[in-house]
């Protein structure tokens, strides 16, 4: 099984829980506004095998700890559900906290193919890092050029299925920071029964440089990051 | 029926028993501490006046260009200097180096040059008649350094293929133990070492011989240890009997080692679960409060944090500052299994909140998995805060060391008290490549003589094709040139070390050791990352020589890519393993001084900045003049696999090739160290 991959990062501390070690996968159907990962958009990427993927991870298991593990994120590690699925198999086998970080935007649940797909995988996934980009189904195809539809169906699945999941709110100054959308959100996640905690990430302007390198316009030229007061303010209501 | 006063209350052991066992005291005495810092008392109105003072002259230094008052006239010695105080009414640990805080003494001895030059890089001038002596009269260290070194060694030293050598002042590094003074009183030090000189009898072989002169010595300065204490009003030739008199009795021991020497590292040596013993007796016995004891750890560590030395520009560069290297041991785990953190662990970590951070004494915390978790959250409280904890892990020193070694410098252990070393700078191994490139001409120097680019070591083959580098054609050429300058570097430093026993021999450092010291002959590396990569370049992607007019190669022109160390890719990173143990099986192969055991370190942690001005372009792409990386760091900005990867590169180094450390530079800001939730 071959994997697509951008790179890795051996010591990541802000992607789940513990240490982590990261796999950033190749790909993303989504072109969010603020994203700073931009060059992991188109596809490509470098060929690995899975046992190969796996045994570099398993090199730092002696740093995981008690909670650490591996973070697959992206791009959309999703894309590449198989190659996911097939890792994390290797890696429980050896005691491995797995982790992914999505969109949830592969989720169809209209699909009994992809929900059965997408219930393998949390057979062997044991957190979910589920990013909400926006409650609103209008701004969200504005923000990120797809509905937000697969992804709440996602987040009802988590929860129906009882995995484990950590909600992800980028805070972006006038396009995600309403008191009243936030409050959207938060009633939303009064529906679900798995969430186990929720991260307010405040939109940061360090990806701008990829932009430049990669000769992209930044969409979001301008935006400042959001005040700390407005950080602390979404994360009151997120977190009820 | 203890025999001392200061011993009552103590457990006894064979540390009493006509013996001198420092550790035998601390094991039977101490209480490790489990709890958290909630006990910890805030600066006294006292601690704050001096520390106001301290401020006020170390900005008053700053404005004057660096030195605010230096000695011209007085050779520093134990008893040279009358009393000096910062505050006499407030302080509770007392001693200056001169009769004046910030006045930096003269210490000619390691070389008068060195006096000399520092002093008029900061509008000074020697005393004339001081300068008549110590080059008319009495030798000193550097003098008699440059009247042995053969031609090759010189020539090796200004071409910097080995550096930082030891030759032109202090070579530091040894750590008394100052403990000794507390616990035992000097008087007790100075029978037993008189017992030591009546035992070496017989044909008195030159070693023997100067076995009693070292002894003699030892015993002279432990003697003008007392009157030192006595110019400040104590006596400290009985045990000390509180906790005060123990932290002042110890200092002192300290104070006596920096007045008699100038060393690139005075280190302080694995105090504060001693003094806990001290502390713990005072506060049970009602005599001292918590707000004290902390004063006595505060005042303490005030004096240690205004240790200066006279030192040139070029010294101060090469270091990225004014460093002293006071480094203090803290924590760490017995080899019983019990944690050696005390509350006093505690206190001396609390200073950089009582007083405020500051590198100096470089406290450094001896990290084991084991130790409480109480203590290591308040570690990690006061690193996030202050930037000032180093930490070294307990676990891969304690099973060869024990648990009662100390620091010295940044990572160099010792069993305190029993083991000394001769500290010997770094060999440059990227330096070494392009001489094995070049048959032993220097890339950058010319011959004074001829114009001609100069020959340093003995003229080896070296390579002749333009072709792309074949690496195994290299990597003999290479090993050649290691056996060479292995040779070469350990004699070198085999010639100083007699040199500096014989002209700037530590009798007071000595003194607080047993006479029968386990001695390392400290060797180091530099340049390591830097020559694994070359070869790593020259072995995995294609790398062509580029030649100047006089057929040296300068430059490399590299096509393709190459596993770079850093990234735990072993491909690259065995190269790093392979020169280590080459190097280090090299050195091994020598006589080394004073039948001292041979270990190394890799560990320049600012002079790396100078050596790679030192060195020409290398095959891995690096550019002339540039920085190498520090330590065992990998080179700058080639670790793309984070911070992780890049740790495990440096963890296959094998440590029992390098015991005398091994460092790497690692910054990183709190918050990429996860979320505060």
């Amino acid at each position: 099984m071959i994997g697509r991959i951008h790179s890795f990062e051996s010591f990541g501390t802000v992607d789940g829980p513990g240490i982590r070690f990261v796999v950033f996968l190749q790909g993303c159907p989504l072109r969010c506004q603020y994203c700073h990962n931009p060059d992991t958009w188109k596809a490509g990427g470098e060929e690995y095998n899975v046992e190969d993927v796996a045994a570099r991870v398993l090199r730092y298991k002696n740093y995981f700890g008690e909670n650490g593990g591996v973070t697959v994120t992206g791009g959309e590690p999703l894309l590449q559900i198989d190659f996911v699925i097939a890792l994390f198999k290797l890696l429980k086998e050896k005691g491995v906290h797995t982790c992914v970080d999505t969109s949830g935007i592969t989720f169809h649940p209209e699909d009994a193919q992809s929900v059965a797909k997408h219930k393998e995988l949390l057979e062997v996934a044991d957190l979910f890092l589920l990013d909400i980009k926006h409650i609103d189904d209008e701004a969200c195809k504005k923000l990120t050029g797809h509905s937000n539809q697969n992804t709440l169906a996602f987040a009802r699945f988590l929860s129906e299925n009882g995995k484990k999941t950590w909600i992800r709110q980028v805070l972006v100054p006038n396009i995600t920071d309403s008191e009243k959308s936030l409050e959207r959100t938060r009633e939303f996640l009064d529906t679900l029964k798995t969430v186990e905690k929720v991260e307010v990430l405040p939109y940061h302007t360090m990806g701008v440089v990829k932009y430049e390198k990669l000769g992209l316009a930044y969409p979001l030229q301008g935006v400042a990051a959001p005040t700390k007061e407005s950080v602390e303010k979404a994360r009151r209501i997120l977190r009820g | 029926m203890m025999q001392y006063k200061g011993w009552e209350g103590f457990v006894p052991g064979k540390w009493c028993n006509d013996e001198i066992d420092v550790r035998d005291f601390i094991q039977h005495n101490y209480t490790p501490y489990e709890g958290d810092s909630k006990f910890l008392a805030p600066a006294t109105e006292a601690t704050k006046k001096l520390w106001e003072i301290v401020c006020d002259l170390s900005k008053k230094e700053r404005e004057a260009g660096g030195v605010l008052n230096a000695d011209t006239k007085i050779v520093s010695t134990l008893t040279s200097h009358g009393a000096g105080y910062l505050d006499k009414d407030l302080e509770k640990i007392v001693g200056l180096q001169t009769d004046e805080p910030f006045k930096r003494s003269l210490q000619p001895f390691g070389g008068i040059r060195m006096s000399e030059g520092a002093l008029e890089m900061y509008g000074y001038k020697i005393d004339p008649q001081v300068k008549e002596i110590f080059t008319k009269y009495r030798k000193t260290h550097n003098e008699g350094v440059f009247d042995a070194y053969t031609p090759e060694m010189r020539a090796a030293r200004s071409a910097h293929i080995l550096t930082g050598l030891p030759d032109a002042y202090g070579r530091g590094r040894i750590i008394g133990d100052y403990r000794r003074v507390a616990l035992y009183g000097v008087d007790y030090l100075i029978k037993k070492k008189e017992e030591d000189k009546l035992a070496i009898n017989g044909d008195m072989t030159p070693d023997k011989v100067r076995n009693r002169e070292e002894l003699a010595d030892q015993i002279k300065a432990l003697g003008a240890l007392k009157e030192m204490a006595a110019i400040y009003g104590c006596d400290i030739s009985k045990p000390a009997e509180t906790a005060q008199q123990a932290i002042q009795a110890l200092y002192f021991g300290y104070l006596a080692a920096v007045k008699d020497q100038n060393g690139a590292a005075m280190s302080i040596g694995r105090n504060t679960t001693f003094l806990d013993i001290y502390i713990e007796r005072d506060l049970k016995k009602g005599l001292i409060t918590e707000e004290q004891a902390q004063e006595f750890i505060d005042h303490f560590v005030m004096k240690l944090r205004i240790v200066k030395f006279m030192r040139t520009k070029e010294y101060n560069e090469l270091f990225s500052g004014d460093p002293t290297w006071v480094t203090e041991s803290i924590g760490g785990m017995g080899v019983d299994g019990r944690s050696l953190v005390t509350k006093t662990s505690f206190r001396i970590l609390h200073t950089l909140d009582n007083l405020g951070p500051a590198p100096e004494p470089n406290l450094t915390v001896l990290w084991s998995k084991r130790l409480p978790v109480a203590f290591k959250r308040y570690c990690a409280e006061i690193s996030i805060r202050t930037s000032s904890i180093q930490y070294e892990s307990d676990d891969l020193m304690r099973p060869e060391m024990g648990d009662d070694y100390a620091i010295a410098c940044c990572v160099s252990c010792m069993k305190v008290g029993k083991d000394m070393q001769f500290f010997g700078a770094r060999a440059n191994l990227a330096k070494c490549l392009l001489y094995a490139i070049n048959g032993g001409k220097d890339e950058l120097m010319k011959d004074k003589k001829t114009g001609k680019p100069m020959q340093v070591s003995p003229e080896f083959s070296p390579i002749t094709s333009n072709d792309a580098l074949d690496f195994n054609e290299v990597k003999a050429k290479f090993e050649n040139m290691m056996t060479w300058l292995a040779d070469l570097y350990v004699n070198t430093l085999n010639l100083i070390h007699y040199m500096h026993d014989k002209y700037s021999y530590e009798a007071l450092e000595m003194s607080l050791h047993d006479t029968n010291v386990r001695r390392f002959f400290a060797t180091g590396i530099a340049g390591l990352s830097c020559a694994a990569d070359s070869l790593s370049a020259i072995k995995y992607a294609k790398v062509y020589p580029v030649r100047n007019e006089d057929g040296i190669v300068v430059d490399f022109r590299i096509e393709g890519d190459f596993p770079k160390y850093g990234n735990n890719d072993d491909r690259a990173d065995e190269l790093a393993v392979w020169l280590l143990k080459t190097f280090m099986n090299k050195v091994k192969s020598h006589y080394t001084y004073r039948d001292s055991i041979p270990t190394t370190s890799i560990l320049t942690i600012t002079s790396n900045v100078v050596y790679g001005k030192k060195t020409g372009n290398t095959p891995d792409g690096r550019k002339a003049g540039t920085p190498l990386a520090p330590g065992a760091n990998p080179m700058h900005g080639r670790d793309c696999n984070g911070a992780l990867a890049s740790l495990e590169s440096v963890a296959k180094l094998p440590y029992e090739y390098s015991r005398d450390g091994i460092s790497n530079t690692f910054s990183i800001t709190p918050g990429s160290l996860g979320k505060e939730d």
